[in-house]
């Protein structure tokens, strides 16, 4: 049994102006010790499902509906009391923006030991000693004196290996990274990764990944789950996600990164783009969800949706022309 | 912070020197002559002109304002026209009711309008935000005398829970003290309840969008805590400003709700004084009043870093 099973889910949103569906449909599994990554360009429901997971979106105006089941229980039938049991301590989060997801006004020690107490049931001496070693494991120096300081006296990667401390600090299963790494300079951003690798090593914990940068998935995870508009178009292991993409989404994606060793003077030095916006989801598309922006679309892809079909052992993608075998030689 | 206190505390001399000078001259322009009034009608104008003389009030102003500011620095407010106490005594006698009544208020204002704005900002759109909000409307919209009256009638005439009047000083106990002062402190405390119960909630749907909080929900923090540790902290600070400033309202409200309630306070003394053109009582009543103001929101400046620890002084 996976760790975590996400079945049929759909977010829905009410607004205004129609329901907007910013999650339709998406399986996916997750298993103890595995690093999945998410990815997918802004407004495609890679967030939105990572906090579905959590229960973390409003209700109203969000709806969760489908079944994420986490070791065997479906966490839409739990409890408030049971999924507060869960959050921070069974599944934890780390979310985009460090600069603003610490509380301003409460020491470092103390948001990182809240989670000890409340889950634990640490005195308080004990969990800000626990939260000294917390920040010792993270990396951050003078632990002793940086607990009791406040967020506005950290660094921007400090802050962030603080969001790592407090959501490791309670040993989870599963961590949850939402763009851990999208609002930090570059150096730091590899130290992060690098972090977050070690960590996972010596806690065990399976981590989703969210995130729009191709780099950062190639780094560290195994699988990889593409969405577009609030569906999974592909999923594969690493490797032959980024060798042999079959979605023309993913191409696009893999095309419009820029190559190491690429000439920056001769024809092409112009980075690839898939053109358009991710399609409005207050309407239900009839075909393919990407058809409008598909460079391969037919009148196929535009009356009949593709269903997601295993083209390769363990390669599944979301298109009608998709190569079963790849047969071309790469 | 020792420093910035020190320089705070000096900062209200120049404040409240204005203060004096505004208190002083107000009355120099008022329509009304004191020695008019104490003369009597039966008076020939010679009289009321000595009475004038004896009082001081042929010189000219700068000189009765010089002669008061340095009165006032040696600690002498005066001297009553009417009762011939000095002002300072006067002051004395009637101050345990007013700081009674304020302080009453200000907890109980406190206590009632931060916990309902804090719901209807997490309960937004309900019935219960509804609520607070019409009854923060109510609270603006209906004077300090009317409620003093409902409430009068209702809970003292009616149900007879409570002494409809009067004022019973601490030293006779904490529970005879308390019940005289509770119909009076819901009065005077209505309109503040109300302004800080809506700046509570608009500060607090503010800070409830924010990430943090998203954080606390993702650690399993529970609600209660999310409210008042992770939010209401993060909210402190626009909240504390307000029951500064209205601070002042509760001073200007005191003057009404004592003389509904015929508590002998300074409120009293002030209405007292006006209708006989008591100055120097006036002016020493006036001048305590702003100095309380002056030194409360100083009070709150220092307490803002007691909740946020990005401010620094």
């Amino acid at each position: 049994m996976a760790l975590l099973e996400v079945e049929n889910l759909q977010t829905h949103f009410r607004t205004p102006d129609g329901i907007n569906r910013a999650v339709d449909g998406v399986n996916f599994h997750v298993n103890a010790g595995e690093t999945v990554a998410i990815v997918g360009e802004s407004g495609c429901g890679k967030s939105v499902t990572a906090m579905s997971i959590l229960r973390l979106i409003p209700e109203p105006p969000g709806k969760i509906a489908g079944a994420i089941r986490f070791n065997g229980k479906n966490l839409l039938e739990a409890s408030d009391k049971e999924m507060r049991a869960i959050r921070g301590n069974e599944i934890s989060m780390i979310f985009q923006e460090p600069m603003t997801s610490l509380n301003p006004v409460l020491t470092v020690g103390r948001q990182i030991g809240e989670t000890l107490r409340l889950h634990q049931g640490l005195s308080a001496q004990e969990a800000e000693d626990r939260a000294v070693e917390m920040l010792n494991l993270v990396g951050i120096p003078e632990a002793k004196r940086r607990v009791r300081e406040y967020p506005h006296q950290l660094s921007g990667g400090m802050r962030q290996r603080v969001m790592i401390a407090i959501a490791l600090a309670c040993n989870p299963k599963l961590l949850i990274a939402d763009e851990p790494t999208t609002a930090l300079d570059v150096t730091i951003q590899a130290q992060i990764l690098e972090l977050m690798k070690d960590l996972k090593h010596r806690v065990g914990a399976a981590i989703v990944l969210i995130t729009h940068d191709l780099g950062v998935v190639a780094e560290v995870a195994e699988r990889v789950i593409v969405m577009y508009a609030g569906r999974k178009v592909e999923e594969a292991a690493v490797g032959p996600l980024f060798r042999n993409p079959r979605h023309p989404y993913t191409q696009g994606l893999l095309g419009s990164m820029p190559k190491l060793g690429s000439s920056l003077t001769g024809e092409e030095t112009r980075l690839a783009e898939i053109p358009g916006l991710v399609p409005s989801l207050k309407k239900k598309i009839p075909g393919c969800v990407f058809a409008s922006r598909c460079p391969k679309v037919t009148d196929l892809c535009t009356q009949y949706a593709p269903a997601l079909e295993e083209k390769a052992p363990g390669h599944v993608a979301a298109c009608h022309y998709a190569l079963r075998e790849e047969v071309v030689a790469a | 912070m020792f420093a910035y206190i020190v320089r705070r505390v000096l900062a209200t001399i120049p404040v409240m020197a204005i203060v004096a000078l505004f208190v002083f001259s107000l009355l120099y322009i008022a329509p009304g002559d004191p020695a008019a009034v104490i003369a009597g009608d039966q008076a020939t104008p010679a009289d009321v002109e000595r009475i004038r003389a004896s009082l001081g009030l042929d010189r000219p102003y700068l000189v009765r304002f010089g002669a008061w500011l340095w009165d006032i620095l040696r600690g002498d407010l005066g001297t009553s026209i009417f009762t011939n106490l000095p002002v300072a005594t006067m002051i004395r006698q009637r101050i345990e009711p007013t700081l009674s009544l304020m302080i009453v208020t200000l907890i109980l204002a406190v206590s009632i309008a931060v916990p309902m704005g804090v719901v209807a900002a997490w309960r937004q759109g309900t019935w219960i935000d509804r609520a607070v909000m019409g009854f923060a409307v109510l609270g603006f919209s209906v004077p300090v005398f009317v409620v003093g009256y409902v409430l009068a009638y209702i809970f003292a005439l009616e149900l007879d829970w409570l002494p409809v009047q009067g004022y019973t000083p601490f030293s006779r106990g904490f529970f005879p003290w308390m019940e005289n002062l509770i119909l009076p402190a819901v009065a005077l405390g209505s309109v503040y309840i109300a302004l800080i119960a809506r700046i509570t909630r608009a500060t607090m749907l503010e800070v409830l969008q924010q990430d943090y909080i998203r954080t606390a929900k993702a650690k399993g923090v529970g609600q209660r805590s999310i409210l008042f540790v992770h939010a209401l902290k993060n909210a402190a600070v626009p909240i504390v400003t307000v029951i500064g400033i209205g601070m002042a309202l509760l001073i200007g409200g005191a003057v009404v709700t004592e003389s509904v309630f015929a508590i002998p306070g300074l409120g009293r003394l002030t209405v007292d004084a006006i209708l006989r053109r008591d100055y120097p009582v006036i002016q020493g009543v006036v001048l305590l009043f702003s100095f309380i103001y002056v030194l409360v929101n100083l009070a709150i400046d220092l307490a803002y870093t007691l909740f946020d620890p990005r401010i620094r002084y």
